[in-house]
């Protein structure tokens, strides 16, 4: 049955339009701009699988269409086609190959989870918190100096973002870092993150979070180390006592990246 | 009067709703005097004197409406009513307006009544994507496009993708599998009218102080818990459109188990069999879940229990944990029918047996098996436990494997074959498989942990959820609607209409959700009414083509109208397909077998010489026993 079929012209035809759409797709910067360590792991990621798909979707498009064009039935033509049932080795190998494929996708997609979650020694401490609609942002090791809408961070060194919630759910995001984490209220969740381009960014609440959802946002300054001293320096305003207060009965729930052996 | 009072019908069940709301307020003015409360609310939230009758005025509705008569008589030892087959068929178009016992009236509820609620959701997307056309406030305020989003995709997820699929498989299932109806009537029927007064309430919450439930359709905790009063809305509908969802699915498990036709072994059933057995396996066991979570957030609302409450004591993450472990599920509830329609459709139109039919059952209940093991790819970024993220990848990515197999397989029934092109659900059957595979292979990215934590909650998600349930699910609908059709009404629609459908949906679904991709990746976050400048021009494209694929449904509302009306009548077999619903009439008798078909051999022999599926009344089947109409019928 598979010896009737031009299987070594499908295959050319696959191959053709997997290289088609990779060459279109991939040059593509999807993600934005990087401006973390994370970002261009990521988006290599991303266009790995572009690639992998790529061959998926042709290989579909390519037995679709061709079944269409040599399978139609001629006008008038009342009979029904070839008795076939099925072809064991067919299903297998259209069983074991895509499982061979998504094992390489979720494997390397940890390897890249682990390699971008791995915690440095000299990282910076950020406490981030939100409420509706607003973030502010505390820094335990600058004297709990505490920022209003702006958030500053040097570059070229680890951030661990403390994310808080003191009434629903928020998620932190700035795009062109890669990096999102929910804000929970009662919990203390972690986001790891290494700014590696200076610049100015939009923090973005990704989560529902009520009427103004849509407009709760922050700046983020990513600096040289020197400007955020300075900048942390003449933050006149320490964090509040009932957000200190909160985030002491906070738990931690995930201090513990997977893969990063413990940090 | 008095009789109108004492029959079953609209006049008692409008009584029945009334005093029913009046006993609920009454019970909560009494409870809260005894408990020393001030009879009248004073609480911000909670709004018991509106919650309490809206859960029991739907039940009086019921209960007056006749639902529960023959189940009432026969629980309080009063002579019960003979079955006089009164309450089966449909004469007149009168006889969809009350209790009915047939599946096919039943199907044929379902299905209508489940298009309205599209209709209306469809409705609120396009309302969605005109606030989104340009960024900035348009037509609606924030609060209200948040009502409206959430309440979209209520109506759609809950009373149109879930339902419909009830409803066509109430229709064909037992006609498929040679039996004289469902195995419960009565069960059948009740199961149809929980899911109006589900819409209903859900429709009814922009009635509601503080508007329409506005947490999403996820209604995340504690949102939800804080929500004005119209949350309480979808917490209660959610019931009813599960416990409708639940009861359905038993009666499917049942009449698939036990009421094959003589020689139906389960490797002859057609694949439609197959899948709503693997659905309703999926319904039986984990709308539960939901149910749970609805009534723990209404609790938390009105009664002041602490579950999601982080101050009480309780945990807000569990909400999600809880709802994922029926709403991933769901996700397969709302596409294992359609799956099993495609099957049914390419067969036919392609002249050819399915490719692997085994496998292709097989890969249905591995899809059970494995949906159950994934909900917490939903949650990689909400802050649970960070070891759970890796395994839920790993079992998402493989859930791959058997959805794979199915599109290879209906790819493989297309080889060597006969294909006819000519109808518009053939039409729709194939470009499910290229829509649905780019939406497979979107879902495929969004199981990597690393990609999912940068488009998670974005339009990236709003796009591959609208390329499964758009572009799958409702692909598959359209399909079965028009494959069966001619069946349910006896008449043909019109291809060139058909046509004109299948097409402008096809361009609008893509122009839609296509660049939404796009958007999400570059940095749109979902569920907003407002966004950044730079996404502008993309979004008046997005809103474009949206409005395209909302007009071209509205050829399809004409060609089924007209043509149920007005089309040329069709044959008891017009797509000459095998299975045994195509082998009585069109729309088939009133019991739908004068004797109980002989099945002989698989469903989809195409092509082989003098292969039979079944053998019907008049050629030669053995008298069998016709299985009585009057099964569970206690």
């Amino acid at each position: 049955m598979i010896g009737r079929l031009p299987i070594a012209k499908m295959f050319a035809a696959t191959i053709l339009l997997t290289v088609v759409i990779s060459a279109v797709m991939v040059p593509i910067n999807w993600d934005g701009e990087q401006a973390s360590t994370a970002a261009p792991k990521i988006d290599t990621l991303l266009d790995v699988m572009i690639v992998l798909s790529a061959f998926v979707f042709s290989l579909v498009m390519v037995m679709l269409f061709y079944a269409l064009w040599k399978f139609k039935v001629k006008p008038g033509d009342e009979t029904d086609g070839e008795p076939i049932h099925g072809n064991t080795r067919l299903e297998v190998a259209w069983t074991l190959i895509p499982t061979v494929i998504v094992l390489f996708g979720a494997g390397y997609s940890w390897a890249v989870l682990s390699d971008i979650e791995k915690t440095d020694e000299n990282r910076l401490t950020v406490d981030v918190f939100s409420q509706q609609f607003a973030w502010s942002f505390g820094y335990p090791e600058q004297g709990n100096a505490w920022s209003e809408g702006e958030l500053h961070v040097p570059v070229d060194r680890q951030v661990e973002f403390k994310l808080h919630a003191q009434d629903v759910l928020h998620s932190f995001w700035v795009p062109e870092w890669r990096i999102k984490m929910d804000n929970v209220p009662g919990i203390t969740t972690t986001a790891i993150v290494t700014p590696d381009k200076v610049g100015t960014y939009q923090l973005i609440c990704t989560e529902l979070c009520g009427f103004g959802h849509a407009t709760m946002r922050a700046t983020v300054v990513v600096e040289p180390p020197a400007e955020f001293r300075e900048w942390t320096a003449a933050q006149k305003l320490t964090v509040p006592a009932p957000l200190m207060e909160s985030i002491k009965q906070d738990s931690e729930v995930n201090p513990i990246p997977v893969g990063s052996g413990g940090a | 009067m008095v009789a109108a009072i004492k029959q079953p019908g609209w006049i008692r069940g409008a009584l029945g709703a009334l005093l029913a709301a009046a006993f609920g307020v009454g019970l909560v003015v009494i409870l809260r005097d005894i408990s020393g409360l001030p009879i009248w609310q004073t609480e911000q939230t909670g709004y018991p004197h509106v919650v309490v009758p809206l859960i029991t005025a739907p039940l009086g509705f019921l209960a007056g409406f006749g639902c529960f008569d023959y189940w009432l008589r026969w629980a309080a030892g009063m002579p019960t009513i003979p079955e006089d087959h009164s309450q089966h068929g449909a004469k007149s178009w009168k006889d969809y307006f009350r209790f009915n016992t047939d599946h096919k009236v039943i199907g044929i509820q379902y299905v209508v009544t489940t298009f309205c609620f599209f209709f209306i959701g469809g409705l609120m997307a396009m309302m969605i994507r005109a606030e989104l056309a340009q960024p900035g406030a348009q037509i609606v305020e924030a609060s209200t496009f948040n009502g409206l989003f959430s309440t979209h995709a209520v109506l759609m997820i809950f009373v149109f993708v879930i339902p419909v699929f009830a409803g066509l498989a109430n229709y064909v299932l037992p006609l498929m599998i040679g039996a004289p109806d469902m195995a419960f009537p009565r069960l059948n029927a009740l199961s149809f009218w929980m899911l109006p007064l589900a819409g209903l309430m859900f429709i009814g919450s922009f009635l509601a102080p503080g508007g329409a439930f506005d947490a999403g359709w996820t209604g995340y905790a504690p949102l939800s818990t804080g929500a004005p009063l119209g949350q309480s809305f979808f917490n209660l509908g959610v019931q009813f459109a599960g416990a409708s969802s639940i009861a359905t699915a038993l009666n499917f498990l049942v009449t698939i188990i036990t009421m094959r036709a003589p020689g139906m072994t389960f490797w002859r059933m057609p694949l439609l069999v197959w899948a709503n057995l693997s659905t309703s396996l999926l319904v039986v066991a984990a709308t539960p879940f939901i149910a749970g979570a609805q009534f723990m957030v209404l609790f938390d609302r009105v009664l002041g229990t602490q579950f999601f409450q982080f101050a009480g004591g309780g945990d807000v993450i569990s909400y999600q944990h809880i709802f994922w472990f029926y709403s991933h599920p769901a996700v397969y509830i709302m596409m294992l029918p359609g799956f099993g329609i495609i099957s049914e459709v390419i067969s036919t139109h392609a002249r050819k047996p399915i490719f692997g039919y085994r496998l292709m059952a097989l890969a249905l209940i591995g899809i059970v098996v494995l949906s159950y093991t994934v909900w917490a790819h939903h949650m990689f970024v909400a802050g649970m436990s960070s070891w759970l993220r890796v395994p839920m990848m790993f079992t998402t990515l493989l859930i791959a494997v058997p959805t794979g197999i199915k599109i290879f397989s209906w790819l493989g029934t297309l080889y060597f074959g006969k294909i006819h092109t000519y109808s518009t659900a053939m039409l729709f059957a194939l470009a499910f498989i290229v829509t649905f595979t780019i939406g497979g292979i979107s879902g495929v990215m969004l199981g990597m942990v690393p990609i999912d934590i940068h488009v998670s909650d974005t339009y990236f998600i709003v796009a591959h959820i609208h390329f499964v349930l758009f572009g799958g699910s409702v692909f598959t609908i359209f399909a079965g609607v028009y494959h069966w059709f001619p069946k349910m009404t006896g008449r043909m629609y019109d291809e060139k209409l058909g046509r004109v459908h299948f097409w402008g949906t096809l361009l609008g679904t893509w122009g839609t959700f296509i660049p939404m991709h796009w958007v999400g990746m570059d940095g749109m976050p979902r569920r907003v009414s407002d966004y950044a400048v730079q996404f502008g021009d993309w979004n008046l494209l997005i809103s474009c083509f949206a409005f395209i694929l909302g007009a071209c449904q509205l050829v399809f509302l004409y060609n089924m109208i007209v043509s149920w009306r007005f089309g040329p009548r069709a044959g008891g077999n017009p797509w000459r397909a095998n299975s045994i619903e195509w082998q009585v009439s069109s729309p088939p008798p009133i019991f739908n077998f004068d004797e109980i078909p002989r099945v002989v051999g698989g469903p989809y022999e195409y092509g082989v010489p003098g292969a039979k599926h079944a053998i019907m009344s008049g050629e030669g089947a053995e008298v069998s026993q016709p299985q009585p109409t009057t099964v569970g019928s206690s």
